[in-house]
């Protein structure tokens, strides 16, 4: 991968996990926004969620990666891909 | 399992010189055996569903099923003038039962020629055998619980509360609430270990280990103090659950064991893991204890990992358990967790039905 896709990767992990989240809320969702504290996200939907971005960014989420502040918020959910698919390309 | 895959779950039925005497739109007259009518209401209580696969119009079918009082033990009928395998595909389709465990029975041998052709695992039947069926070993099913004789109801009152939904607009959380859900937790009744045995066999997704609990080990446990067995149900507006969920505990000194939790899939939807654990570790701080839960990975029970771990319960080592026998099974994590108060979802009513230890 290029720096410049991986740009454009990271944009549209945030964008498509903000997108995903609206869709299935049917509301607009900030990225900073607290998930679980503004009471949009039950951990119903946040178990989804694991799969959700599993499915869609080919990541692997598990041990301790597998807790809510992790899916908190579009930020968080977008770092933990990040990092996920970092670690991917190294190994 | 090979006795389970054998049962039927579903049997599909024509009407005309099936189910009643006559042809519908020849004859004007039908009629519905009495011997019929048993053998309906046989299977219905043995919490075998019961659909239609018929070639007539449909509201005058239907109309005449009503006037014979059986319209209601049928569900997802399908009375088209379409080919049979195609209704009866659909009908295990929306129900998600694989083919082998439905049943077809028609008067006609090229109606069951086409379905059997189509559909090699569904297993037909013709008219000549509708009085013996609840004699033949996959109509009889082990064990009837109080869950199978209801089994028609809870599905029927799952495809209006679908329906319900699909009107619904809004996020989901708000359709929860509408529903009115009640859970009950309580101690397991003699009269309730069939069903706490059918789930730790059947609930593949969301059993944290995977181990089949017999009637005679759950009776032992019952009977053990240092033990709980707990069995929880849910209900909402549109009808009964039944029982969805199973606990095992043991109770230690300085931490309390979660053997095991199972719930059953149908009841994810409405966040019951969740709101079990919560549960669960609020008595624990209450009770001043530390919990640890076992968990074994199994091809199908990711999602109750991720429940455990949303609750909190992480590997980190802890001195609770020193000196404890926690058993060396294969495979299996202790998982543990501090607990703190937690509040109960706001899109449930739980009831505990004991006000003691836990």
């Amino acid at each position: 991968m290029t720096i410049d896709q991986s740009i454009s990767a990271v944009e549209s992990v945030e964008s498509t996990v903000q997108a995903y989240l609206e869709s299935k809320l049917k509301s607009t969702v900030d990225p900073d926004q607290d998930l679980m504290a503004s009471g949009l996200v039950s951990s119903m939907f946040a178990m989804q969620l694991v799969v959700y971005l599993e499915s869609t960014f080919g990541v692997a989420v598990v041990g301790s990666d597998l807790k809510l502040d992790n899916f908190r918020s579009v930020r968080s959910m977008t770092a933990l891909v990040e990092r996920l698919q970092g670690n991917d390309s190294d190994g | 399992m090979s006795e389970l895959r054998s049962q039927v779950k579903c049997l599909v039925w024509d009407l005309d010189n099936t189910l009643w005497q006559g042809t519908l739109l020849e004859d004007g007259e039908v009629h519905l055996r009495a011997q019929v009518l048993d053998v309906i209401r046989t299977l219905d209580s043995r919490g075998i569903l019961q659909s239609i696969a018929s070639k007539n119009d449909h509201d005058h079918a239907w109309a005449r099923l009503e006037e014979l009082g059986v319209a209601e033990y049928f569900v997802l009928p399908a009375i088209n003038w379409g080919p049979k395998s195609d209704s009866v595909r659909a009908i295990a389709e929306q129900l998600k039962f694989a083919h082998s465990a439905i049943a077809f029975i028609d008067d006609r041998p090229t109606e069951r020629a086409e379905v059997e052709y189509h559909l090699p695992e569904v297993r037909c039947y013709s008219h000549t055998q509708v009085l013996d069926l609840p004699n033949l070993p996959e109509f009889t099913p082990v064990t009837i619980t109080e869950d199978s004789r209801r089994r028609r109801q809870m599905y029927q009152a799952n495809f209006r509360r679908a329906a319900a939904q699909t009107e619904f607009s809004g996020p989901d959380e708000n359709f929860l609430r509408t529903l009115e859900l009640e859970m009950r937790i309580a101690r397991a009744e003699p009269q309730d270990l069939g069903r706490v045995e059918e789930l730790t066999l059947r609930t593949s997704q969301m059993n944290a280990t995977g181990v089949h609990y017999s009637d005679a080990a759950l009776r032992e446990l019952c009977s053990d103090p240092g033990h709980e067995v707990l069995v929880i149900s849910m209900s909402d507006r549109f009808g009964p659950h039944g029982a969805v969920g199973v606990l095992l505990l043991a109770r230690d000194t300085d931490f309390w064991h979660l053997k095991l939790l199972a719930t059953s899939c149908r009841v994810v939807q409405f966040g019951a893991g969740a709101a079990i654990l919560n549960w669960l570790v609020d008595r624990a701080a209450r009770a001043g204890v530390h919990l640890v839960a076992d968990f074994r990975p199994t091809e199908r029970n990711r999602m109750m990992e991720i429940a455990y771990r949303f609750a909190g319960f992480t590997t980190d080592p802890c001195d609770c358990t020193a000196g404890a026998d926690l058993g060396a099974e294969h495979q299996v994590q202790h998982l543990h967790l501090v607990p703190e108060h937690r509040a109960l979802p706001d899109t449930l009513r739980l009831i505990a039905e004991f006000a003691d230890v836990v």
